[in-house]
């Protein structure tokens, strides 16, 4: 039964990793752009709701939306102002610059908040479970974390392939240069392409402010399980992101089963493995 | 005729080379205009420098009373010039139907819609759910086409539509000129088969190495004229 239980724990853990592969994921699938800061973006959210509830003593409620407007509207701004101009056909440039932010966000949440880890008290969230049988339960904050995921997934899902703006991003993905001669702004589209990313990282840091410890020096080990995700899950794949993020996640929990100390081993390990046998992840593109 | 489009002196550069040396050229309203020249005269250089695609800023490109140089492509777009690039350029990951919907994205009021470009090509129907380029070159072309007049536009440029393909499919396309005319754009076409654009254009102008070399209405223009137009003087009454 503890394996079962392992596995369960692993499949809903691995909801929150794919919210923290899934920005990532849209931002290079967009314009082929590898943000290295992404991890100091999902800890620089979770500061930012421990900080409107604690400090401010903000409602969770309000806090939450407020947490993911600002993001929004600050990765808008970010791609405008800052990292349109290092786009071009190099991926370098976008690599060192966000590698400058990340190290800039790190020391400044540093400066603001200690480097002591925190945690933000979820209430009722942080204890309560469901029962599935006598030894197997479901913590309420998990499944509430993976249910997020799907939710996400499927709603970036449908935007990208129901919507009008979806056929923009896509389309730019494909052809950035032919996309004005069709009345769309490559400037605009990638900052929106940033923002809704920017959205998904929100609801990644949200959910990691409520289930672990952080603290600022935290977001480069984050950028590396979002990265082993999406390759796990093949590039540019929405559901294969999900799909990543519960293989990373159970890999991790089962590993933990086996010795305690190496539940973040046992995670790379299967990475490896599966890169070996699947170099292009297990839903390429195609 | 009222003019459409007029540019002066426009000159366009890659770098430091110099592509375009002063090109003079007008497009009336309802006009069908027809740029000839060989590989490299300028002809594609000159829609780019129309669409925005190579910087103009500080020229003179005059569309409908307004000076468009240096406006961004996005803004030209929505001001009524739409391109069939060369090479098509379809957006792969989109279907066809979704290739064409994305031409609409400026909103512009006018004649074309989904069912008007169906009905011109109604080989597209059954593929609409198609990937875009899973079509042949010939339908490729024709959804470049329609995707570029789902913007209603009131300029049409056409960049080598009839390159690669066979002369059945290119006829094929062709055929469609005048119905698009008829809701009343007007039409520059790039085009290196100089029959083709004799055939369907009003007045043509032939390119040589940046610059106007000739320009006229069709009837009034002689084989050796174009000729030397076209591959310059010193091999007169060799083709054509």
């Amino acid at each position: 039964m503890v394996w079962i239980n392992a596995v369960l724990q692993g499949v809903l853990l691995g909801g929150l990793y794919a919210l923290f592969a899934a920005g990532l994921s849209l931002m290079f699938g967009v314009m082929r752009f590898i943000n290295m800061a992404h991890g100091d973006f999902i800890i620089t959210a979770a500061y930012l709701l421990l900080a409107l509830v604690t400090g401010f003593a903000i409602h969770p409620a309000l806090a939450v939306p407020l947490v993911i407007v600002a993001l929004a509207a600050a990765g808008y701004l970010n791609q405008r102002i800052l990292l349109n101009r290092v786009l071009g056909k190099d991926i370098l440039p976008p690599v060192l610059v966000t590698f400058g932010l990340s190290i800039i966000i790190q020391n400044a949440l540093l400066e603001v908040f200690s480097a002591d880890s925190q945690k933000l008290q979820a209430g009722w969230l942080d204890t309560a479970s469901f029962k599935l049988s006598e030894d197997l339960a479901i913590g309420a904050l998990p499944l509430l974390m993976f249910l997020a995921a799907v939710a996400v997934i499927a709603g970036l899902q449908f935007v990208f392939y129901k919507t009008p703006l979806g056929r923009m991003l896509r389309a730019t993905s494909d052809d950035p240069e032919i996309v004005p001669l069709m009345g769309g702004s490559n400037a605009h589209i990638f900052a929106i392409a940033t923002a809704l990313a920017s959205v998904v990282v929100a609801i990644a840091g949200i959910f990691l402010a409520m289930k672990t410890n952080f603290d600022p020096a935290a977001g480069p080990a984050r950028l590396l399980f979002a990265f082993e995700v999406v390759i796990i899950g093949g590039l540019g794949s929405l559901w294969g992101t999900l799909i990543g993020g519960i293989i990373l996640g159970v890999a991790q929990t089962v590993g933990a089963q086996i010795d305690t100390g190496s539940q973040v081993l046992a995670g790379h390990l299967v990475f490896l493995a599966l890169l070996v046998v699947r170099p292009r992840g297990l839903f390429p593109k195609t | 005729m009222t003019t459409l489009l007029e540019t002066r002196n426009l000159t366009a550069f890659y770098g430091d080379f110099q592509a375009l040396f002063g090109v003079d050229i007008t497009v009336g309203q309802g006009e069908t205009v027809a740029l000839i020249g060989s590989n490299g005269a300028g002809k594609s250089t000159f829609l780019r420098t129309l669409t925005g695609l190579l910087p103009a800023k500080g020229q003179d490109i005059r569309f409908e009373g307004q000076n468009i140089a240096g406006w961004a492509a996005d803004r030209i777009h929505k001001a009524g010039i739409a391109m069939v690039p060369e090479g098509r350029r379809l957006f792969a990951s989109l279907t066809v139907e979704e290739n064409l919907l994305i031409g609409a994205s400026g909103k512009r009021a006018g004649p074309w819609s989904l069912e008007k470009v169906y009905e011109i090509f109604p080989d597209l129907i059954a593929k609409k759910n198609n990937p875009g380029t899973a079509l042949s070159g010939g339908q490729q072309q024709m959804v470049a086409i329609g995707r570029a007049l789902m913007s209603n536009p009131t300029l049409l440029l056409c960049d080598e539509i009839s390159l690669g393909l066979a002369p059945k499919v290119i006829k094929d396309i062709y055929e469609a000129v005048p119905l698009i005319r008829e809701g009343g754009t007007s039409i520059l076409v790039v085009e290196q088969d100089v029959g083709q654009a004799m055939a369907v254009a009003d007045r043509v102008y032939c390119f040589m190495e940046g610059r106007v070399t000739l320009s006229g209405k069709p009837a009034d223009l002689t084989k050796h004229q174009i000729a030397a137009a076209y591959f310059g003087a010193k091999n007169e009454g060799e083709a054509a």
